[in-house]
């Protein structure tokens, strides 16, 4: 593999080393602040306890809690990656037939709440689930049990492969193959070539969205508590349960975040040495390659991974609905959850892409260091347990400015800033293509620096908006605690639906807003991976 | 940007902007009545914030009739009750929240702790027994949830049932039992039983328990579940979920309540309950709505919408249920069941719970 020398890469820099322009500089500074109340918060709650709150972090059990939590961060991102970087291949690189719709069904898991899929794994794989019943007759005795760590790796590395898939997919069809050809027209074999003009273009694309995975897993508390695995998150929630006292939950989501911030620094020492700009050459795409006899290998992965992470969701629901109706329990199809859904996601994404645009430029084009800066501020944000999140918004929105108090804008402020991770992700590698030499052109040629945006910048990053709203959309549909404690009184969408029905166990209840959940999500997932397929 | 983005985009908007234009004939809240029903306070045009740590789905009718009956706008946020609680203690006396509905009673013991209930009128406390409301008078019981021993009529029989709860230590249980840590009912039974029989023979217990390997499960509806599924024998739970599965499954349904023996501490009647809260601005609409959930309306729902036990005098729970004073719940105080922390702390040591 040829290593890009130093000075070349010096070479590569933004030519302006001066200040950031003030605008971006204003936007981050605004995000920054925001994300730092959280911390802020949990800082105050926790200083507030007692000796106690102290202790409850040196005790043994404290311990055993911080290393499950980072086996399964990090267990989750590996398993992510290795499952979302074939995936993103293969639906995009090869002549898989139907990739197109594979490219959809792989991606279609971020349409089904992490509890949702939990349920539906254990109802299938658990101690008294269908697949165990249909593989008795052949020997088989009982399956290694679903619960703990195997069914926890399983349903969060099942929930979490798309980010890595979508974040792999988007570089690879962005992949410039000029690169390959002149590293194959210098002698290297196909496999040599494929591997430098692509590890440096993916590395930082993978590396974002196994990071999401991994700070996803280390925050998740509605799928590890049916899986019943013990983590920092469940201690964090049965601390604010049982103690009515917030300073000890404080204590360990402040040690949780801490564990984030180690996974994000991990991932930015990873990333700082393969980032790399792709050369502004002709945007064809890349020649495809032909799988042959690895096609049926290829289509077997692509369908054991939709059957599991969407299929199986589904059909679990479909089960709740029709055994409800058939035992004659009664089903209203309520349309207002829905149109709040919509309100929330929408609203959401639209806050999030205006503000990821001029993030991502400071991150990506400026590379300063209050972008670098501000951007782990957010990846932070992203793992802090909902609840924690929650009752710092309350608790700042109360003392600072009361009248956003319960308001939709606040809330859809503090979903924005909660998952704004996602698109300044999802515009890192689109970013950085949009080349100085580029900008410079477009300038000579006439544009001012709005016509160069329209006309330039906007187009190329295109893929990276879509995909950054459209996450932003769909974790906005799912989220769960923000919405039942900072919402206005009375805003229910249909996640809250969902879990309110669920918890007293009326599924068939909860099947109908789970459902239209659902068919939301999966439309807004095929629309976004048809504006892939178009660009 | 290419027309079939613009057309794609242009879909989109005019969808959710439809949507949103169609909200109000679709939109299911009740228009209050002009003229309340007779009997019932006028509370026409009053806004009522409630916080119900109750699922709408058990409670979203009752309010709905409660609207219906007085004329009153209620705006309900459903959530889990302890978070509920923690966000009224963030809040403080800030909180737009009028009543504070609870499923269970360390919730609300809770915020009577932290001065955040307003006292309720002796009237309205009087209508429930005193074992069932708070001394102080800071909230009083809506509804009675008994603990119960839920057992799978499939493989057991009545005889093979344990006399008393403490009696499922005993190793011919190993595996055979199930039960939910996590949940708040459990937690204030083992708050009762470090109350009734002491710090160390509550941890003998547990300790027993745990040495018979018991199947955890998140939830009460999932411990029934797993008795009906054959993964356990039996659960330790509350009365009303096996009476909620048999009206869902059919009366075929292959599990049963257990009433452990007047006295002993698994027979603990807890409560649901409710308090209005000091820093509402419309007290006499609160006192009117707790008043109206003690009602004769509201507490035969209790029985036949929820197959819990109505509280007040006068109102017959489900007829397969044995009478709630016939129950004898050990407990006269569920004030003394507020050391949750306590509690919690000593099943984290026994490792049953993080």
């Amino acid at each position: 593999m040829t290593n890009v020398p130093a000075v070349q890469r010096s070479r590569l820099r933004a030519p302006s080393a001066r200040r950031p322009p003030l605008p971006l500089l204003a936007v981050a500074v605004g995000v920054g602040v925001l994300a730092a109340l959280p911390i802020a918060y949990l800082v105050v709650r926790a200083l507030g306890g007692d000796v106690g709150t102290l202790g409850l972090l040196f005790r043994a059990r404290t311990v055993e809690l911080v290393v499950s939590t980072l086996a399964l961060g990090l267990g989750v991102g590996a398993g992510a990656i290795l499952l979302g970087v074939p995936l993103a291949w293969v639906t995009v690189r090869t002549d898989l037939p139907g990739r197109r719709l594979w490219s959809v069904l792989v991606i279609a898991p971020l349409a089904v709440p992490s509890y949702l899929l939990a349920f539906a794994i254990v109802g299938a794989l658990g101690p008294r689930g269908w697949v165990g019943d249909l593989l008795a007759p052949f020997g088989v005795d009982g399956l290694p049990s679903i619960y703990g760590a195997f069914g926890a790796l399983l349903v969060l590395t099942l929930a979490t492969t798309p980010y890595v898939v979508l974040a792999t997919g988007a570089a690879l069809r962005r992949l410039d193959p000029t690169t390959e050809e002149v590293a194959r027209s210098l002698g290297d074999g196909p496999m040599a070539a494929a591997r430098t003009a692509m590890v440096p273009v993916l590395v930082p694309a993978v590396g974002a969205g196994a990071l999401l995975a991994m700070l996803y897993a280390v925050s998740d508390f509605g799928a590890i508590s049916i899986l019943r695995y013990d983590s920092l998150a469940r201690a964090i929630h049965t601390q604010y349960r049982s103690t009515f006292d917030r300073a000890g939950a404080a204590a360990l989501a402040l040690l949780l975040i801490a564990i984030a911030m180690v996974l994000v620094w991990a991932e930015a020492r990873i990333r700082r040495r393969a980032a790399l700009r792709q050369p502004q050459g002709a945007r064809r795409p890349p020649a495809r390659v032909a799988l042959g006899r690895w096609r049926i290998p290829a289509l077997v992965l692509c369908a054991v991974v939709a059957c599991l992470s969407l299929v199986l969701p589904v059909v679990t629901v479909a089960i709740w609905l029709v055994r409800g109706l058939g035992e004659g329990t009664a089903v209203t199809v309520d349309l207002v959850p829905l149109r709040d859904s919509l309100v929330l996601g929408g609203s959401s994404a639209l806050l999030a892409i205006v503000v990821a645009l001029p993030l991502a430029w400071l991150i990506v084009q400026v590379r300063g260091r209050t972008g670098a800066l501000v951007e782990r501020m957010l990846y932070v944000v992203y793992a802090i347990p909902g609840i924690a999140l929650a009752l710092a918004v309350v608790f700042f929105t109360l003392n600072v400015v009361p009248l956003l108090y319960q308001s939709l804008i606040a809330l859809v402020v503090a979903v924005s800033v909660r998952y704004l991770v996602q698109p300044t992700g999802a515009l890192r590698s689109p970013m950085l293509q949009v080349g100085p030499r580029t900008l410079e052109a477009a300038r000579s040629l006439g544009q001012g620096t709005t016509g160069v945006v329209r006309t330039i910048v906007l187009p190329l990053l295109r893929p990276g908006i879509l995909a950054g709203a459209a996450l932003v959309f769909l974790s906005a549909l799912k989220e769960l605690p923000l919405t039942l404690l900072v919402a206005p009184t009375g805003f229910s969408t249909l996640a809250t639906k969902v879990w309110d029905a669920a918890r007293e166990g009326f599924f068939t209840q909860a099947a109908v807003p789970a459902a239209l959940l659902l068919v939301v999500s999966s439309v807004s997932v095929a629309l976004l991976m048809r504006g892939e397929d178009h660009a | 940007m290419s027309s079939s983005f613009r057309a794609r985009t242009a879909l989109i908007g005019a969808s959710v902007a439809l949507l949103i234009a169609a909200s109000p004939i679709v939109a299911q809240s009740p228009s209050p009545m002009t003229s309340a029903a007779p009997g019932a306070p006028d509370l026409t045009g009053t806004a009522l914030t409630v916080y119900s740590g109750r699922s709408e789905s058990l409670v979203g009718p009752l309010l709905e009739r409660f609207e219906a009956a007085t004329g009153a706008d209620l705006d309900v946020r459903y959530g889990d009750s302890a978070e509920l609680a923690a966000l009224l203690l963030e809040e403080g006396d800030r909180s737009p929240a009028d009543v504070f509905f609870s499923q269970d009673a360390g919730a609300l013991g809770a915020l009577a702790g932290a001065g955040l209930l307003a006292p309720l009128a002796q009237a309205t406390l009087d209508q429930v027994p005193p074992g069932f409301r708070d001394p102080a008078g800071s909230w009083v019981g809506l509804s009675g949830r008994a603990r119960v021993l839920a057992w799978s009529t499939e493989r057991l029989a009545e005889a093979d049932l344990p006399a008393s709860v403490t009696d499922l230590t005993d190793p011919a249980w190993k595996g055979r039992i199930g039960w939910a840590p996590t949940n708040a009912s459990l937690q204030s039974f083992v708050t009762a039983l470090r109350v009734l029989a002491g710090e160390d023979a509550a941890r003998t217990w547990l300790d027993g328990i745990m040495a018979n390997e018991p199947v955890v499960y998140e939830g009460n509806a999932q411990a029934v579940e797993g008795v009906a599924a054959g993964e356990v024998d039996v659960v330790l739970t509350n009365h009303y979920y096996v009476m909620r599965l048999l009206a869902e499954n059919g009366d075929a349904y292959p599990v049963a309540n257990h009433f452990f023996p007047a006295g002993d501490p698994g027979a603990l009647v807890n409560v649901a309950g409710a308090g209005a809260l000091a820093s509402s601005d419309t007290p006499e609409a609160s006192a009117a709505l707790i008043g109206w959930l003690l009602g004769p309306e509201a507490q035969a729902y209790v029985a036949t919408g929820t197959f819990e036990y109505p509280l007040v005098a006068g109102v017959a729970a489900d007829p397969r249920l044995p009478a709630l004073d016939a129950i004898g719940s050990p407990l006269v105080d569920l004030g003394q069941l507020a050391d949750l922390q306590g509690t919690v702390a000593l099943l984290q040591e026994v490792g049953a719970l993080d």
